[in-house]
């Protein structure tokens, strides 16, 4: 067993550091590009706190894709609000002692996992049966979803069907913490269930799954308009001025 | 009208979301620009030998220079709610007329040569090569976007397909690529001022020719001056205002709000057009050296306050760029912001009681009015947000008995385009503007029906130019659409001057013969 234990030690090593190493990469970029023009898509908020309002809502009612199309609303809501009762719910793995109130959101998790599937499957069916978001699906896409759909199903087999010795995971994880690796349940669930976590953590600083940092930095979503009061201008564009 | 050699489209009551027919506007190719006109704008006259090299340098440099290219590229999740957005897509059926689609086209090439999954998974996440024929889906497709927004409107992330579009013709243009259209005109205002390439001398004549004409009719001497230093207001305003039907009507209309306010203003020569052409083609350069003129004419004139005139690109780039572009505008009146819409200037002066109207004026007809897209989604009107719908329809319903709005889901922020903004109004791409008016169209058909509704009034160029040719393709009139400082005209009651007593006896002047000749020109000035 010690040899697949130091398999998964390491993969999740590597797994955070790609995507926290890859993400950091990615805000950096993102941050350091200027925005020379205003363009925020108006109406917009004239103040910063409008502004803040507006993202908020954007990252937890996802306002926009209400107004765009109700079924992807309902179904990629579902899917994401499901995802994060889910990950609270695991965070009780990575926590000694466990917070109160990740204890109380425990059984919400189960829930969050099954509106994960449901979310899922509804916009799975999409890319088959919507002829024009077929036509813009490609395969990764499709392996995208995949991926997630087989973490939440084995997530839940684990939790109602074959159940796995959750202590021995959490003393597993706590240990990667101190670099104190202790062995890890052999069941082939499991070791399914956190080797498509790890894919998904790799992949997500060089996917499409970077939707969600670029949603902070989307120049349409987060300006101020503003324009008029005050004088807004990018290094580069400065530099022309000067010539 | 010309006969249509394409299958114009049936209006319907509601715009239904068509099955998509890939392919269908494959065929639709915009005229080049020809290497003179290339070379006005800094760009080489024909597709360079190394262009792949070329291109893909040229879109690194933009991936840095813009943030919202970089976000966009990486951020769309293909959810498809920006699918049925487009009104090119609704009108077209072709797929490639999707917003997401549209992207994809420069999506796929930047994950080839910029990201590690396209490098080295180029099937998996639908990566490809820059070829020849990827270039000419590029031509094809990015002029077919107008740039108007609304798609960016519904995405999750504010994608922004316009953007995406602009930043496409920009790295075209870089490798010897442009449009005729756009990159004749913006030649044309470096060279002569305008879009229309009116010299001064004929504006100077036509203007003259316009106080003349408003004498006749009402009796009062309205002035519409130019070049005239010490002016307090320099208005800038479409070079379609000048000579074509409807616009110049508007212009008629900005010229009696100005004598009934008793404020002095000037048009400018030199900056003779409001139209910056420079960011359909996405070049930040040529589109600062157009906006540098409104600069270099306020200071001559020594103005204090600038206003711009009815037209909706015109105005994103007036008031979201020009502090950016031409600023900082400290030596103006600080009162005021800068620029003003004549809507604004309008606005203030009902509000404070300074405009008689006689309602009465327009009651012959039944008014609707079209958002344009770029005043709706990229611009602002007074001080709170989504000014930019109020105010107009505060002014219409401050001149006019009788109006009514289109369906919700087609106004404000979610209107339609025209069908002809961003660089497409232009005759080689009839089709595209026939059919990708449809969404608009069945809007307006729906209101003529069911309200009587018998004219639409707009406050840009470009849509007044664009509807002016399309509607009889539709079976309505050319004249149903209007000039909405049109309707402020023919309201306005005007206070006489002291020399305007006596009657004018020479009455040789025909009105009529500005509205014949230069309806052709209208397609150019917007
Ligand atoms: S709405 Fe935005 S994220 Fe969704 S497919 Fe369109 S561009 Fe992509
Ligand atoms: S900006 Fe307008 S024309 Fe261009 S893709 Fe979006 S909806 Fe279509």
């Amino acid at each position: 067993m010690a040899f697949l234990t130091n398999f998964y030690a390491f993969l999740f090593y590597f797994a955070a550091f790609v995507l926290v190493s890859g993400l950091a990469f990615k805000i950096v970029q993102y941050s350091r590009t200027p925005a020379p023009l205003k363009i925020p898509t108006t109406p917009a908020p004239t103040k910063r706190s409008g502004v803040v309002f507006r993202m908020m809502r954007e990252v937890v009612l996802f306002e926009s894709l209400f107004r765009g199309n109700k079924w992807t609303w309902i179904f990629g809501w579902m899917f994401h609000f499901g995802l994060f009762l889910v990950t609270l719910r695991h965070l009780r793995y990575f926590m000694e002692p466990v917070p109160f109130l990740i204890q109380l959101v425990q059984p919400f998790g189960i829930y969050g996992g099954l509106a994960m599937i449901v979310g899922l499957a509804g916009l799975w069916i999409r890319r088959f049966y919507v002829d024009r978001v077929k036509y813009i699906t490609s395969l990764s896409d499709h392996l995208i979803l995949g991926l997630l759909v087989l973490i939440g199903c084995t997530g839940l087999l684990m939790k109602f069907v074959f159940h796995v010795d959750v202590v021995e995971i959490k003393t597993f994880y706590q240990g990667l913490y101190s670099f104190d690796i202790k062995p890890l349940p052999a069941d082939p669930l499991l070791m399914l269930h956190l080797f498509l976590v790890a894919s998904l953590m790799i992949i997500f600083p060089y996917s499409k799954l970077l939707h969600a940092p670029g949603l902070f930095f989307s120049p349409t979503r987060n300006q101020v308009d503003n324009p008029r009061e005050q004088r807004h201008i990018a290094p580069w564009a400065k530099r022309l001025e000067q010539q | 009208m010309a006969k249509a050699t394409f299958e114009v489209p049936e209006l319907t009551q509601y715009t239904e979301v068509p099955a998509i027919q890939p392919g269908a506007m494959a065929h639709s190719a915009t005229f080049k620009a020809k290497e003179e006109f290339q070379k006005d704008l800094g760009f080489p006259g024909e597709l360079v030998d190394d262009w792949q090299s070329k291109a893909i340098d040229k879109m690194g440099e933009l991936l840095g220079r813009y943030r919202s290219l970089q976000v966009y590229m990486d951020a769309c999740v293909k959810c498809g709610a920006c699918t049925d957005k487009c009104h090119y897509f609704l009108g077209t059926k072709d797929p490639k007329n999707m917003p997401v689609a549209r992207q994809d086209l420069m999506r796929k090439v930047y994950r080839r040569y910029f990201t590690w999954g396209g490098r080295l998974f180029p099937k998996l996440v639908g990566a490809e090569d820059f070829t020849k024929e990827v270039l000419d889906d590029w031509y094809c497709y990015f002029h077919q976007c107008s740039q108007c927004r609304r798609c960016s409107v519904f995405c999750p992330y504010g994608i922004d397909t316009a953007e995406i579009s602009m930043a496409a013709r920009e790295i075209m243009d870089s490798i010897g690529v442009g449009q005729k259209y756009c990159n004749e005109i913006i030649g044309k205002v470096y060279k002569i001022g305008n879009n229309l390439g009116l010299p001064g001398p004929a504006l100077i004549d036509t203007l003259e020719g316009l106080e003349e004409d408003v004498y006749d009719e009402t009796g009062v001497k309205v002035r519409y001056p130019i070049d005239e230093e010490g002016a307090e207001v320099l208005l800038v305003t479409p070079s379609a205002d000048f000579f074509a039907e409807p616009h110049v009507d508007g212009l008629i209309g900005y010229g009696k709000v100005f004598h009934e306010a008793g404020i002095s203003w000037t048009m400018s020569t030199h900056a003779s057009e409001a139209a910056n052409f420079g960011m359909f083609i996405g070049s930040y350069e040529n589109m600062r050296r157009v906006a540098q003129r409104i600069r270099e004419a306020a200071i001559q004139l020594k103005v204090k306050r600038i206003v711009f005139g009815e037209c909706g690109h015109a105005w994103r780039v007036a008031y979201s760029f020009l502090n950016t572009l031409a600023g900082p505008w400290d030596f103006l009146d600080p009162r005021y912001p800068v620029p003003q819409h004549i809507c604004e200037f309008t606005y203030e002066l009902i509000q404070e009681g300074k405009l008689t109207f006689d309602k009465s004026e327009n009651d012959d007809k039944v008014l609707t009015y079209h958002d344009s897209c770029n005043v709706a989604r990229a611009s602002r009107m007074g001080d709170m947000p989504g000014g930019q719908f109020e105010i107009p329809r505060a002014i219409i319903r401050a001149t006019c008995n009788h109006f009514y709005d289109m369906d919700e889901d087609t106004i404000r922020d979610r209107t339609f385009c025209c069908g002809g903004g961003g660089g497409l109004l232009t005759d080689d791409l009839m089709e595209v503007r026939v059919k990708g008016a449809k969404p608009r169209l069945d809007a307006l058909n729906n209101v003529i029906q069911e309200k009587g509704v018998t004219h639409m009034a707009a406050i840009c160029a470009i849509c007044k130019t664009q509807f002016s040719k399309v509607l009889p393709y539709y079976g309505m009139e050319m004249d149903q659409i209007l000039s909405l400082h049109q309707l402020v005209s023919n309201a306005i009651v005007l206070t006489p001057g002291p020399d305007d007593e006596e009657e004018d006896e020479d009455d040789d002047l025909d009105g009529g013969d500005l509205d014949n000749d230069n309806e052709e020109m209208g397609d150019e000035a917007a």
